[in-house]
């Protein structure tokens, strides 16, 4: 009896020491219903958790939603276990988070591609319009005509922010280029109609556009795939969708949520990680433009290196990219 | 005057499913069955023939599965409406949703790319027929509007014939008629009101798998979450519209395809006289031209008698 008694007393002892070793930092990732490989957002966030996990041999928590009820319940999950950074990825997470971090104050919380309010709570924004000038470029610099498309989803300011940038970076590469442009529509279906996507592509393409440019989700798969229709050039947006129809798109404007997420997850090892809003720009490795096996043949040595010279005077300072969201209006048309 | 035909290039292609649709809901509606479940029928249709085009390497086999998917999900809501008297209007919005939630998560347990069925490759999808005589019509712009399209174009405007004359010249849509009139005076006849209506819900899955497959196979390469955007609705007011009778409903998606092409390229266009205008005015002309013909010059739409009205055969 005294010797189980003991033992028990032990066991509760290496529990209590190995709760405290756990105690180091525990970072977690949440993944939305899309799952974590959705060769978009979510895949995108999951590398960089593991990049993160090889570079420090911290392991992570993930927790996946199977819908949108287990939002809240989820986060609310991992932030009573004893997690110290909570990384939700995607807008769709905006209001969980914003209540969660509000019942846990002394967890942290982030927020990857929104803002979500809370004195615990970081928001990490893209500078889109960055990444959308160099494949403005890119489109500039393929296109014979000298008219490029752009297709946006739901008519909003950071839509608007994508189309904007892709005008500035395709009159840099071509002052005479003229760039047609449509949106989708005014509800958030319109980045749900890929049927409406290719028949907007294909009136451009009746006009004498030869390179299109999408920031539609889902309706942006009718976009590419009416490019491929009419052997014409497509640009994806968000992760790299050079692989949907190789040969038949030109690149694709990355949103680096990898970087996002690997950073966050340093920041909160490292004890830096702060509250507020973090706007991750070319500079800082949140947008980019790809490259890679598929449009190798699509983008010459002169484009490539054109594109990275732009890369790098937006990087230095030297050429300013104009914010739509700022003064909700684009300097040029 | 190649602007014009692109225009009319683009109302065919728009109009095809709205086209299918609209007819659809016409067999039901004009059986006595309220038809808000087009949406659903087309969604679930364009998912079951991406996923079968998908495995089986075969157009054909999605058009299959894309009918009989919406042929199942259509005789759901018959069984709702005609067996249990059920409210259709709740039934169909039911469906609608429950549609637009399973194939999402059907389609990410099954292909994992985040709800989306994988990319179809060409000879998996319903692309324009090889034309021709094909040097001569690369000339003329308004050859290439009557030859270059899919397949599932042609059979859309084949369908319009056979259902005006189905539904107006033979014995089964006399029967049709009378049930959604009156489906007393039919059973008094000696006519089975609820097998009718059976027929008309299969039918109309039978339709909307046609347009939903358009969607998946031919429009796009892929089925996405919510595909459908609305489309079941607008044939639905196209059909309102055109009175529930096949020509004029027709016209009403030809009309709303029309319009939005005209819409889409208006974008951004600098007008003469006017400048540019904005982008919100554009996009709402379809509707503010559907409110327009509907509240002026259509005068008043008279719907089926029994439409809405479960029949309970009197003793």
């Amino acid at each position: 009896m005294q010797i189980a008694k003991k033992r028990g007393f032990a066991i509760a002892a290496a529990m209590l020491v190995a709760a405290s070793s756990s105690f180091a930092f525990t970072p977690a990732v949440v993944y939305d219903q899309a799952g974590k490989f959705d060769k978009s957002f979510n895949e995108a966030a999951y590398t960089g958790a593991e990049r993160f996990k090889k570079a420090t041999g911290v392991a992570y928590r993930e927790a996946q939603i199977a819908n949108e009820a287990q939002k809240e319940q989820v986060l609310r999950n991992l932030a009573r276990k004893n997690i110290d950074l909570v990384v939700a990825v995607g807008f769709s997470f905006t209001q969980a988070v914003q209540t969660v971090a509000a019942e846990y104050p002394n967890v942290k919380f982030a927020i990857v591609d929104d803002v979500a309010k809370g004195a615990n709570v970081q928001s990490v924004l893209f500078k889109e319009q960055e990444g959308s000038y160099l494949v403005g470029m890119a489109a500039a610099l393929a296109s014979k005509s000298h008219k490029v498309g752009f297709i946006g989803g739901m008519d909003v300011p950071l839509i608007r922010a994508f189309g904007c940038g892709y005008t500035q970076g395709a009159r840099a590469a071509d002052s005479k280029v003229e760039v047609v442009s449509n949106m989708t529509g005014t509800t958030p279906q319109a980045f749900n109609d890929p049927a409406r996507g290719g028949e907007l592509a294909r009136s451009q393409f009746d006009r004498g556009v030869d390179v299109v440019f999408h920031a539609a989700g889902g309706t942006g798969m009718g976009v590419l795939q009416a490019a491929k229709d009419k052997s014409k050039l497509g640009i994806g947006v968000d992760s790299n969708q050079n692989h949907l129809f190789p040969g038949f798109v030109l690149t694709s404007m990355l949103k680096r949520v990898d970087n996002a997420v690997y950073d966050l997850f340093m920041a909160g090892k490292n004890g830096t990680w702060k509250p507020g809003i973090v706007t991750m720009g070319l500079k800082e490795g949140g947008v980019d433009w790809a490259l890679d096996a598929n449009n190798r043949k699509l983008i010459s040595k002169d484009m490539e290196a054109k594109i990275n010279q732009a890369k790098k005077d937006i990087i230095s300072g030297k050429v300013k990219v104009v914010d739509y969201r700022a003064a909700n209006s684009c300097p040029v048309k | 005057m190649d602007m014009f035909f692109s225009v009319l290039d683009a109302t065919l292609r728009v109009s095809t499913p709205l086209v299918l649709a609209a007819l659809a809901g016409l067999f039901s509606e004009r059986s006595g069955i309220v038809d808000l479940a087009l949406e659903g029928k087309m969604l679930a249709a364009a998912f079951a023939s991406a996923c079968v085009a998908y495995l089986a390497h075969s157009p054909w086999a999605g058009l299959g599965a894309g009918i009989a998917a919406g042929v199942l999900v259509a005789l759901l809501h018959g069984g709702v409406s005609i067996s249990y008297n059920g409210n259709q209007l709740i039934s169909a919005v039911a469906i609608n949703m429950m549609v637009s939630g399973v194939t999402p998560v059907l389609a990410l347990a099954w292909f994992q790319q985040g709800g989306r069925t994988p990319t179809l490759d060409d000879s998996e999808r319903f692309t324009a027929l090889p034309m021709p005589f094909a040097d001569a019509i690369e000339q003329s712009s308004a050859l290439k509007l009557i030859f270059g399209h899919n397949i599932l174009v042609y059979i859309a405007v084949a369908v319009i014939f056979v259902v005006s004359w189905v539904m107006y010249k033979s014995r089964f849509g006399l029967r049709l008629r009378a049930v959604g009139e009156n489906p007393h005076a039919a059973d008094a006849a000696g006519i089975s009101v609820k097998s009718v209506r059976y027929i008309a819900q299969a039918i109309s899955g039978a339709l909307c798998g046609v347009a939903g497959t358009y969607l998946a196979l031919a429009q796009t390469g892929a089925f996405i979450q919510d595909m459908t955007a609305g489309k079941g609705y607008l044939a639905l007011a196209a059909l309102i519209f055109g009175k529930w009778r096949p020509w004029a409903a027709v016209s009403g998606c030809l009309l709303f395809a029309f319009t939005d092409a005209i819409q889409i390229r208006l974008q951004g266009v600098e007008l003469p006289l006017i400048g540019s205008i904005p982008d919100a005015f554009i996009q709402a002309i379809p509707y503010v031209l559907t409110v327009v013909l509907l509240a002026g010059l259509m005068g008043r739409a008279v719907a089926p008698k029994a439409i809405g009205i479960p029949f309970v055969k009197s003793r």
